[in-house]
């Protein structure tokens, strides 16, 4: 098998999946249908390969790297501030929550904190891309289900947490805000007023979703029961963030470690389904929607005076050795793993990021169901494609 | 007060015709403008199309000059003729299907006794026309959305030839006028001020038929056989230009052409109710009726196809197995059920 191409050995494995037929009465032929690259509901270039008898998966395989940007190689020639740019593009819905993680990892190679005002301006960014990403999931959803309504009104309602990333950071989709040792700036005049008021709107707009798609009754007749990740699976298969929430395993990287930001210092709490079917990801996602916008109004109500940014040399250059940190993105954890030699730049760095474990469940969970339930799993998996090729 | 015009029988099978393609292409217009361009965008905040004509009233036009000079493609391994023939038959079913559709008392385009047996007999041929265009477009999209689209609309027409049953047993007559009639010199409880719309009396079946016709023309919620998120366009896949033009039009085409059916069946149709100018039966309805009872069915089936455009753009999709339990197990049931309790009240009333 050595020498065989990927290409190959997917066909090979794909031909032999063919045995497997599910319907023993009838005769039937199997059909392997590519569903993308380029395809309406990957919205992005996923590929994945299903073998199909009649409308029933008998085997799935998700075939990725059409968007990989060598994201992991590339960081090894830029310096550490030039690395944020980078990383923004991950998962380009919620770009600032990628940068966390790697500033952290930075200044814990540095063994610097950024001040108090920074770390609560950081938490808040954090939570508004948060927001942002998972909105626009709600919304998605409908289209994947086949209601364009709620897409709009996710889209109308993101602009307006655009909006206020762009406000504080200049940038509506790639900040690139976070410095090591603090942030850019500190928030513009006026933030913390509109800020309530769009968190009261976003609230306005979960019950909108609440009611239009996850209240529908075709809605909960297409995903109750569909696609069900018990707790086993969805801790060997390294799920994270609400689809592992949604299989009844109370984690949550935002309570459970400590990190120098500031939700130790709010009251949040950690929804949980115990049913880990499409439909539990959806409600969980909703609701953590609403915990962050209640987060956001928090941190507002206590943020602390003082400067944004530590002491930093000008020339930043990262003591040598490794270190770790993940924090909990909206599509899980992400984490990253810095290596440094002294240099300017680091000279290793692994990118984990939630959305490419969360897709390796798509084969065990594929099986056997319709390929209109395909659609709806792999919606409520919630995967972003920069996020799995890197 | 009648107007003496004789018009000779060559004459009035060219106005006929001339009066098909309007009911045809009248309804496909105002319904995709009306509806599907600007209802749908305030549905969903926002404007709609605005740069063509005055609020974007003449994209319509725009869209289909835009259609017309694509390229007219078919991929290699399809059947070429079939795959060219197969949107021409699901419109000629439209127009088939309109052929039976009175607009007043003599603005009819056929009168014959068996409209509604017939009118339920070429909405099918449709069927025909999609499962070619999936079959033939030899794309694995396209066959999977002509399949589901062929079991889909055979368990629909069912639901929807029984909810009919009803009124026509109620009404005593298949023929489309008579059912006309029936309704507008009736009276509920010897009030004769609203005729008797069978709205009323066959309410059940007035909703059965309606989300049997979402379902015939795989409308959301039951629009399994296009499922642009999972099947890319189903049948439509492989079609451009001028062909993917001609099935855009039979859809709309069609919602209207089936509201106007329902609003035959159900709302009285092209009268207004015979009490208030005490005409006794057809012969007695001005001839004025002619001009004012297209009026009338125009705003019906605006009505009407805002209900099914409204139900379009509110809900998400049924998987197959769950549309199919819907048909066999809800609505055919409820259907049969309202045939009984009806042909009971015929005989005893």
């Amino acid at each position: 098998m050595t020498d065989l191409s990927e290409r190959q050995q997917l066909s090979y494995i794909a031909g032999q999946a063919a045995d497997a037929r599910l319907n023993v009465e009838l005769e039937t032929e199997g059909m392997t249908l590519n569903i993308g690259p380029q395809h309406p509901a990957t919205h992005g270039t996923l590929r994945i390969i299903v073998r199909l008898d009649g409308e029933q998966v008998v085997w799935a395989e998700p075939s990725c790297g059409y968007m990989h940007r060598g994201y992991e190689k590339l960081t090894e020639v830029r310096t550490y501030p030039q690395v944020t740019t980078l990383v923004n593009r991950i998962d380009w819905l919620g770009s600032f929550a990628n940068e966390v993680p790697f500033i952290l990892a930075a200044e814990k190679l540095m063994e610097i904190e950024a001040p108090p005002r920074a770390q609560w301006i950081r938490t808040i960014l954090f939570e508004l891309s948060r927001i942002a990403n998972i909105s626009l999931f709600l919304g998605d959803l409908g289209v994947q289900l086949g209601a364009v309504t709620p897409a709009f009104f996710a889209f109308r309602d993101r602009e307006h947490v655009l909006n206020l990333i762009e406000s504080v950071t200049g940038g509506r989709f790639h900040p690139n805000f976070d410095r090591i040792g603090g942030l850019k700036d500190d928030l513009p005049k006026g933030f913390v007023d509109e800020t309530r008021r769009v968190m009261r709107k976003m609230r306005t707009y979960c019950d909108e979703i609440d009611d239009l798609l996850i209240g529908n009754e075709i809605f909960q007749a297409r995903t109750r029961g569909v696609g069900i990740i018990p707790k086993d699976v969805a801790l060997q298969y390294g799920l994270s963030g609400a689809n592992l929430r949604a299989s009844g395993v109370d984690w949550d990287l935002r309570r459970d470690q400590v990190v120098p930001m500031a939700w130790d210092d709010v009251d949040f709490k950690v929804w949980t389904h115990p049913d880990g079917d499409s439909f539990a990801r959806c409600w969980v996602r909703l609701q953590e929607t609403r915990e962050a916008t209640k987060i956001v109004d928090q941190l507002l109500d206590g943020l602390p005076a003082g400067p944004v940014m530590a002491k930093v040399p000008r020339i930043i250059k990262v003591p040598a050795g490794e270190a770790w940190v993940s924090t909990e993105n909206p599509l899980g954890e992400m984490g990253y793993y810095v290596v440094s030699k002294g240099d300017l730049g680091p000279f290793r760095v692994k990118i984990r990021s939630a959305s490419f474990n969360n897709i390796s469940v798509a084969p065990w969970v594929l099986r056997g169901v319709y390929v209109p339930d395909v659609i709806t799993i792999l919606a409520s998996l919630y995967f972003i494609l920069g996020d799995i090729d890197r | 007060m009648s107007v003496a015009i004789e018009i000779p029988y060559w004459g009035q099978s060219l106005l006929r015709v001339l009066g098909g393609i309007v009911a045809v292409l009248l309804p496909a217009g105002t319904i995709v403008y009306v509806f599907l361009f600007k209802m749908m965008s305030f549905m969903q905040s926002r404007l709609g199309p605005m740069e063509a004509g005055p609020y974007g009233s003449m994209q319509l036009f725009a869209e289909v000059g835009k259609w017309m000079q694509k390229e007219d493609t078919a991929p290699a391994a399809a059947d070429h003729r079939i795959f060219k023939m197969a949107p021409l038959i699901v419109l000629l079913s439209t127009f088939l299907l309109v052929a039976v559709v009175p607009f007043g008392p003599d603005a009819w385009l056929t009168n014959f006794e068996t409209g509604v047996f017939y009118g339920l007999a070429v909405s099918s041929i449709s069927v025909l026309g999609i499962l070619v265009a999936g079959w033939s477009s030899a794309n694995k999209y396209s066959l999977l959305g002509g399949l589901r689209a062929a079991g889909q609309l055979i368990a629909y027409e069912l639901p929807l030839v029984l909810a009919a049953i009803g009124v026509v047993i109620q009404a005593g007559s298949m023929r489309m006028q008579d059912i006309v009639v029936a309704q507008n010199a009736g009276s509920i409880f010897g009030w004769d001020g609203v005729g008797n719309p069978y709205l009323l009396t066959q309410g059940v079946g007035f909703l059965v038929f309606m989300i049997a016709v979402q379902a015939e023309l795989t409308q959301p919620p039951f629009d399994m056989p296009i499922a642009e998120s999972e099947l890319v366009s189903g049948y439509m896949t492989e079609y451009s230009g001028f062909r993917f033009l001609i099935f855009f039009i039979a859809e709309f085409a069609t919602v209207g052409v089936f509201s106007l059916i329902a609003s035959v069946l159900f709302l009285g149709g092209w009268g207004v109710p015979f009490a208030w100018f005490g005409w006794e039966g057809i012969d007695d309805v001005d001839n004025w009726m002619n001009v004012v009872g297209p009026l009338i069915m125009v705003n019906k089936m605006l009505v009407l196809s805002f209900l099914i455009m409204w139900v379009r753009f509110s809900f998400p999709r049924f998987r197959e197995d769950q549309l199919q339990r819907f048909a066999w197990k809800v609505l055919i049931p409820v259907a049969l059920a309202n045939i009984v309790v009806t042909a009971i009240l015929k005989v005893a009333v």
